[in-house]
């Protein structure tokens, strides 16, 4: 599969308002399949944050390379093409929507780069169609629910039609059914349009979703590998300050008061099954 | 001696096409040493209603007092009773101000009127209970910290006012599984202690499920279930999901079994869960 984005010997160092400089990143090679869904855990301050930022060069290497669809970050003449290969969503939804009307907000990103009007039409109603929004075009964002409000910002992205979404948290200011309307709208995203997205989250209900975890620590990948490869590692996770899903845990824990359970166990199904033998 | 609303009603933009009715005729009473989780969609209202109880808004129709004292009152009574209730905002560490983290804690207590020995003893006491040390923190910005323990400057700065109730505003939003704890940790510390009301708006089931001894459901401007985390979680599923809520996860692995005809009891606790998976299979080994 070709790789859409390629990082190599990533470091990012910043200095601190006392004049210390902070390594963020420290030696981060990865490559992004076209295509893939990518799920990237860690504790607060790990990095995950600093690398997402990277990728539609928000921040820029100090020392390494990050190459997206061929092209480099550093240069600045890439830089606008870039951002429309790779969309951001943050946590908060409040503060990614600009228009008083959900299909002007949309319409935003597209009328900014000069896309013509009938096409920037044909791109809001499929990119509010890809969310399960079409019905509130004309509502009011403010009115919406918070998982709502998120879906807009996604299709905000998606009418640049992005190789590529990288999400920050989408889900940290959402009430239950908001973050899994949100959970089922990336997934549908990447299955059904082939979008490549880079996920961060701190539940790990919603990276278990995922192709492949990345698990950062202190600015390096400390793991990576399928949903059932991380999760095995529950006590590598615990000493991250992170968590695994509750039917990894009790895998686990049934595993060491000596139930004969193989590994790999990751949702309440899977469980289940297994004590049901 | 209680937090009480008494059929408040409120509505946001009154007169306008934007007119939107938050809370409907909500009574409620909250007492001291209870730790009540507020759950709801977004948009259901229970910012509204914890705004309410904070006396930051006042309601259009109905009452909102502390111990029988009208917080909307413009006396010193009022204030004081508008004082004994604490609010940590969501992101509360986007509010911090001052140019050291002692200066920021003691913002609050010197507004109350303490005399400078008060005003420090609050300071080192809440700053001893959320865990910042006040020999390496009291001195420093509280801008060149890390964003947990700027979160818990500014929790120390609501908790140096000594709250009879404190009320939390998603305290753990964005916070990763450990720092969560770790907040969650000293919280009920004070709680414990100080036999306070703690009062958590969150959307997450598992820490309702966990810490409260009381949860209240809130849905188009109302209280739609109040009672036992537990009672709520085991009989009003059906309620929860209609109001956009969930279970919390340990629920759904004991609905998961029981469905495939492991009869398992419903607990908040996974160890419990456990316990009850292991004595299943010590008895179908038996037989």
């Amino acid at each position: 599969m070709q790789n859409l984005i390629e990082i190599k010997n990533l470091e990012h160092v910043y200095t601190d308002t006392d004049g210390n400089e902070v390594k963020a990143l420290d030696g981060v090679s990865l490559d992004i399949a076209r295509g893939e869904f990518v799920a990237v855990i860690g504790a607060n301050g790990s990095g995950k944050s600093t690398l997402a930022r990277h990728l539609n060069a928000l921040l820029l290497p100090t020392a390494g390379k990050c190459i997206v669809a061929g092209m480099d970050t550093a240069d600045d003449d890439n830089l606008w093409n870039i951002r429309q290969h790779v969309g951001m969503v943050f946590q908060n939804p409040d503060n990614q929507i600009v228009a008083a009307v959900v299909e002007e907000d949309v319409a935003f990103g597209p009328e900014n780069i000069g896309v013509p009007p009938q096409e920037i039409r044909t791109r809001v109603d499929n990119a509010l169609a890809a969310v399960g929004m079409t019905d509130y075009a004309k509502h009011a964002p403010h009115l919406l629910s918070g998982g709502q409000k998120q879906r807009v910002a996604i299709a905000g992205v998606l009418a640049l039609e992005p190789d590529c979404i990288v999400l920050d948290e989408p889900t940290a200011m959402l009430d239950p059914r908001g973050r899994s309307e949100i959970v089922g709208t990336v997934k549908k995203l990447n299955r059904e349009k082939k979008i490549t997205v880079v996920y961060i989250t701190h539940y790990m209900e919603e990276a278990m979703q995922a192709d492949r975890i990345i698990a950062m620590e202190g600015g390096r990948i400390k793991m990576q590998g399928t949903p059932k490869e991380i999760f095995a590692c529950v006590e590598e996770l615990h000493a991250m300050g992170l968590e695994t899903p509750l039917a990894a845990q009790a895998a686990y824990d049934l595993r060491q008061k000596g139930v004969k359970l193989p590994q790999g166990i990751i949702d309440d199904e899977e469980l289940t099954e297994e004590l049901c033998r | 001696m209680p937090l009480n609303l008494q059929n408040v009603t409120f509505t946001y933009m009154k007169g306008t096409p934007f007119e939107k009715t938050a809370l409907s005729d909500v009574s409620l009473q909250i007492e001291k040493g209870e730790f009540v989780a507020v759950i709801g969609h977004t948009g259901s209202g229970k910012s509204t209603l914890v705004q309410h109880l904070s006396g930051l808004l006042h309601p259009d129709k109905g009452s909102v007092t502390v111990d029988g004292v009208n917080l909307n009152a413009k006396n010193a009574a009022a204030k004081k009773a508008r004082n004994s209730v604490g609010m940590v905002f969501q992101y509360p560490e986007h509010q911090i101000f001052a140019e050291t983290v002692y200066e920021d804690i003691a913002f609050g207590p010197r507004n109350k009127g303490l005399g400078p020995d008060e005003v420090d003893r609050a300071v080192r006491d809440a700053m001893a209970f959320v865990g910042l040390d006040f020999d390496s923190f009291a001195k420093r910005s509280p801008f060149r910290l890390s964003g947990g323990q700027m979160r818990r400057v500014a929790i120390a700065g609501v908790i140096a006012m000594e709250p009879d109730y404190l009320i939390l505003d998603e305290p753990s939003a964005g916070l990763d599984p450990r720092s969560r704890d770790a907040v969650f940790k000293e919280v009920m510390a004070l709680y414990k202690k100080r036999g306070i009301a703690v009062i958590l708006v969150t959307h997450n089931m598992e820490e309702a499920a966990r810490y409260a001894s009381r949860l209240l459901v809130i849905s188009g401007g109302q209280v739609i279930l109040d009672g036992v985390p537990h009672d709520i979680f085991t009989n009003h599923k059906d309620e929860l999901l209609a109001a956009s809520m969930d279970v919390p996860p340990v629920y759904k692995l004991a609905d998961c079994l029981n469905a495939h005809g492991l009869p398992v009891e419903r607990t908040p606790e996974l160890a419990a869960l456990e316990k009850q998976i292991l004595e299943l299979r010590r008895a179908k080994h038996a037989d």
